[in-house]
């Protein structure tokens, strides 16, 4: 359906045209893409014309893109017209207003991942008191963003954290400069697509020399059956200023397959720093392989003046599917990029993930340290690529690419590429893989410690290079949640 | 009651596909207050044995019972055992990649004082009472920050495998060649180690080639395996005896 003619396009047009009207009130689209979908979602966020313009020129490219077949992954098509793509509760006032309000699955899911309960609050989206908490929290549930703490606060240091979708309105100028500037709508399918349907999402602005007082979180909650979520967010840095942010997912258990295809674009002024981490836990589907999100993202950082830093890191646990590549473009001279990842897969969980550092400033940095995870029946595969271009002279590199394998049905891949254009650099790339040794766990079993305890220790100690870059609030959540991630993998 | 008490054990291993008797008909008794060594010639058992007590898999038992203070053990998990108090000192210390020395210590001391029903010590107790520990045995403060046996020397394994007993303070320790590969200076830390757990309530069973452990560490009884059983056991003597005339006397 993917490739379906233009004609048929237009003859679905016609039976989606009626439904919308119905469907406009509890806020849900039927299923289905086509341009009416587009100026609707951009009519629902009271966008002004050139940014429905500018969603209809991404929806005319995707139209004539085809998905990536170049993952190590493999999936069903995916039939575009299948998917809803605009789910809101009916009003913003019926997000949970109290703990008690709040789906206790999901307080239960915190409880185990061990998150205390003032956090649990916050991200639930139930609004602190601002001296019991130091994290501001956006919450985007499906296509909206339901709440974002501490406004007022990151105000008074003249920070901008705001739903996408309200910067459009207040800070348009902002907006228009920046969007799809580090990732141009044609990048490639997935961000098209989402150029054209993107929902919500977070904006951050760091104004020149101001040292963002807390860290930022968004919490993304896909809830809604058979829809996508296709959220984008922007932060941008600028010059001398700091940000840390954060973000994590989660999706409740269904038996078919959800499209999670997000867009996150990064600017990073001159001696700017941004400090990226995620906890994405989407449902990674049954042992079976039933259900769970196919979680198709595009990430990328432009260090856009001198001394800029941007810093990936991501553990990435959940999902059917990741297909997704954090990657720094060093434009600045002297420019740093960085990308810690942990991805961990079980059952017949499948992740391609790694990233891209493309060299062309002087004297520019990056660092790659990623940590593949394999249990169960599932496949891991880092893919990764270092480009300095003929201008990077006396750029960098320093890659470290380690496989952990748990069992005898998992896999574990490595694509490297290489390409250094400039003789001045230096390059280097180190790879390991192992496996959970037998004499590992009887060691820590000998010492008192379970089989499950002991995978779970071993597993993070050989994730510690990556959770040390971590903030302090969520490394502990990352261990915790790679334990709950692993749960079964020891027979 | 015996810390450990063994009855006509034997045991198969299976290996490239065929069953093979490592242990037979093997009686042993250790008491509080005990240290027993076992000495015996290459492939006579001694390290089957440590394995076994310690439920190793990859062992089955084909007769016999082993006791650890009253409880049949022959069904329990490894981490049972331990959790019952038997240490493991092993030969070929494992090095895990990342995880700090203190961190494993932690983890381990946690989870058997949760086996035990017992509230686990406070992290600013545990660590004060590690470093002097540590410092006891010539290990200074960096080595408990360092990834467990990960780049180790193999006298710094061995005298860590002396460490987490001491901080484990287990009913019975079963040390297996704690003592190959040390040199001289580094023989008599370990010794002093293990001196310093002995006491009245615990016991210790050393595996060893060499009588020169035996020198610094002295038992109350000696064994001598062979074939899969103990063939003669005696004092501290009979060590002595092995060292001028070898096993073949014996076998």
């Amino acid at each position: 359906m993917a490739n379906q003619s233009v004609q048929d396009i237009i003859d679905s047009e016609k039976v989606y045209e009626a439904g919308f009207i119905t469907d406009v009130e509890s806020e849900t689209l039927p299923p289905g893409l086509d341009e009416n979908v587009v100026r609707h979602i951009s009519k629902q966020k009271n966008e002004p014309e050139w940014l429905t313009d500018w969603r209809l020129r991404a929806f005319k490219s995707w139209q004539n893109m085809s998905p990536p077949a170049w993952g190590h992954i493999d999936h069903p098509e995916i039939d575009y017209q299948e998917i809803s793509y605009y789910s809101a509760p009916k009003s913003q006032l019926d997000g949970p207003k109290s703990l008690d309000e709040v789906d206790p699955e999901l307080l239960a899911t915190y409880e185990k991942l061990g998150i205390p309960l003032h956090e649990q609050a916050a991200l639930a989206g139930v609004v602190q008191d601002s001296k019991s908490n130091n994290v501001a929290v956006d919450v985007v549930f499906d296509s909206v963003s339901i709440t974002t703490t501490f406004k007022e606060k990151l105000a008074e240091a003249g920070v901008i954290f705001c739903p996408i979708s309200e910067a459009v309105q207040k800070h348009p100028e902002l907006v228009k400069k920046y969007l799809g500037k580090v990732i141009p709508q044609r990048d490639n399918f997935f961000a098209a697509l989402n150029s054209a349907v993107f929902t919500d999402g977070s904006f951050v602005y760091i104004p020149k020399g101001v040292r963002c007082p807390m860290e930022l979180s968004t919490y993304f909650r896909i809830n809604e059956r058979n829809t996508g979520q296709f959220e984008r967010t922007l932060i941008i840095a600028d010059e001398g200023s700091h940000v840390s942010y954060l973000e994590g997912c989660t999706a409740p258990m269904r038996d078919e397959n959800q499209l999670h295809a997000a867009v996150v674009e990064l600017v990073a002024l001159g001696d700017a720093e941004i400090k990226y981490s995620t906890v994405q836990n989407w449902y990674p589907g049954d042992a079976e392989g039933r259900g769970g999100i196919y979680n198709f993202v595009t990430k990328r950082g432009l260090c856009a003046g001198r001394k800029a830093k941007i810093s990936w890191t991501q553990i990435e646990t959940g999902s059917a599917i990741t297909w997704k590549y954090p990657s720094v473009i060093l434009k600045g001279d002297e420019s740093v990029g960085e990308f810690y990842s942990v991805a961990l897969t079980n059952n017949k969980q499948q992740a391609d993930t790694g990233t891209k550092m493309i060299h062309i400033g002087r004297d520019t940095k990056s660092t790659i340290i990623a940590k593949g995870i394999s249990a169960g029946k599932s496949d891991s595969t880092y893919r990764g690529l270092v480009r300095i271009s003929p201008t990077a002279s006396d750029a960098r590199n320093f890659t470290q690419c380690d496989s952990l394998l748990i069992g005898h049905e998992c896999g574990a891949h490595t694509f490297p590429y290489i390409e250094s254009k400039n003789s001045s650099c230096v390059v280097e790339h180190e790879a390991s893989t192992s496996k959970v040794s037998e004499d590992q766990l009887f060691v820590c079993q000998q010492r008192g410690i379970d089989a499950e305890k002991a995978v779970s220790i071993i597993v993070n100690g050989f994730c510690k290079d990556v959770f040390r870059e971590l903030p302090m609030e969520f490394a502990v959540e990352a261990g915790k949640l790679l334990e709950v991630s692993l749960e079964g993998a020891v027979g | 009651m015996s810390l450990l008490s063994i009855d006509n054990l034997s045991v198969n291993v299976e290996t490239s596909g065929e069953e093979r008797t490592v242990l037979n008909g093997l009686k042993l008794q250790i008491n509080p207050g005990e240290v027993h060594a076992i000495m015996g010639p290459n492939g006579s058992g001694k390290s089957t044995l440590a394995h076994v007590v310690a439920r190793k898999p990859g062992y089955s038992i084909q007769s016999g019972v082993i006791l650890l203070k009253n409880q049949p053990i022959n069904e329990m998990e490894p981490e049972e055992v331990a959790q019952l108090g038997l240490f493991l000192g092993f030969q070929y210390p494992v090095e895990i990649p990342g995880v700090s020395n203190m961190e494993f210590l932690k983890a381990s001391s946690d989870s058997v004082n949760k086996a035990r029903s017992k509230e686990p010590e406070s992290t600013t107790d545990f660590m004060k009472r590690v470093r002097s520990i540590a410092s006891s045995l010539d290990l200074d403060q960096e080595f408990l920050k360092r990834g467990v046996n990960e780049g180790f020397s193999g006298g710094e394994k061995k005298r860590n495998e002396i460490l987490q007993m001491l901080v484990l303070k287990p009913d019975l320790a079963v040390l297996d060649e704690t003592d190959s590969g040390l040199d001289i200076d580094a023989l008599k830390t370990v010794s002093n180690g293990v001196n310093a757990f002995r006491d009245s309530s615990n016991g210790v069973l050393l595996i060893t080639h060499y009588q020169r452990l035996l020198d610094y560490v002295v038992p109350d009884f000696v064994h001598v395996l062979s074939e899969g059983k103990i063939i003669q056991s005696g004092d501290k003597s009979l060590a002595l005896e092995l060292e001028s005339k070898g096993y073949a006397w014996l076998t």
